[in-house]
């Protein structure tokens, strides 16, 4: 086998810009989990050790640092944790190399996202619990909302035009205040 | 133009590709001539009016839909995923 040198998909420092704070995060493994038809009480008892559930659309499931993230129909990413054996209730693919993680916060930080992602991302519409598919710029891209801000899974070859799009957007907003 | 999506919600139209006729889900059988394929691949009516159309969620949950939609007032009624729809077009 070769040695493969794992190495991020970004080596950029922090940035904080006023209030708002922009940062590469690993977030470990993500699996996706796609979900065979009429498999759901195979799937609920094989999530049941991480005392995790099958997502609703534009949802997710937390337990300990894990969570399950509605991705598609019937879809969802497992992250943060080696996924377990599903048996025949889904289809299982790694996908901990296809995605880069930014994280987005501060108190402005729907107001910089919203510069590119059309959606009303203000905590009043879009809570903590809540994630989505949606574009930023055009980019595809997952957007879970956290209690301080946001995470925003991003295929990892465009992670740096992400980066610095939300950079862009930092700034203007950081200027204006 | 907003496109109420059955999963993501109401999104911006630019967020989809349109295909075309809702014609497309009504495939004849194979064997079923030159007749009906030409009308399959090529006949389509052209409404002033209500229309239901196919349109891909691109940008969001990549499902196909078909939505009803009004030509002349730009009016969106309604958008169903094709996944489960049941009887080809309407
Ligand atoms: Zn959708």
């Amino acid at each position: 086998m070769p040695e493969l040198i794992a190495k991020p998909a970004l080596e950029k420092a922090p940035l904080t810009l006023g209030t708002c704070r922009l940062e590469a995060v690993d977030l470990g493994p993500i699996t996706s989990v796609a979900l065979f038809p009429g498999q759901e009480k195979a799937m609920a008892k094989a999530l049941k050790p991480l005392g995790l559930s099958f997502p609703d659309p534009n949802s997710l499931s937390a337990k300990a640092g894990v969570q399950l993230v509605w991705t598609g129909r019937e879809q969802a990413f497992l992250i943060g944790v080696t996924a377990p054996d599903f048996g025949a209730a889904a289809a299982v693919t790694d996908q901990s190399g296809g995605w880069a993680a930014l994280r987005l916060s501060g108190d402005k930080a729907a107001e910089v996202l919203m510069r590119h992602v059309p959606l009303d991302l203000r905590a009043a519409a879009f809570p903590p619990g809540r994630a989505v598919r949606a574009p930023l710029g055009h980019m595809s891209s997952v957007v879970i909302r956290e209690e301080a801000g946001f995470l925003i899974l991003i295929f990892r070859s465009m992670a740096r035009t992400a980066w610095h799009e939300i950079e862009v957007a930092m700034r203007t907003l950081a200027a204006r205040a | 133009m907003r496109i109420p999506c059955p999963l993501c919600g109401p999104r911006d139209r630019r967020e989809f590709t349109y295909y075309g006729s809702d014609d497309y889900l009504n495939r004849p059988a194979p064997d079923a001539g030159a007749g009906p394929w030409d009308d399959h691949l090529h006949l389509r009516a052209n409404p002033a009016g209500e229309t239901h159309d196919l349109w891909y969620h691109e940008a969001g949950c990549a499902q196909w839909l078909r939505v009803h939609r009004n030509t002349v007032s730009h009016e969106i009624y309604g958008a169903a995923l094709v996944a489960g729809l049941k009887g080809g077009a309407q």
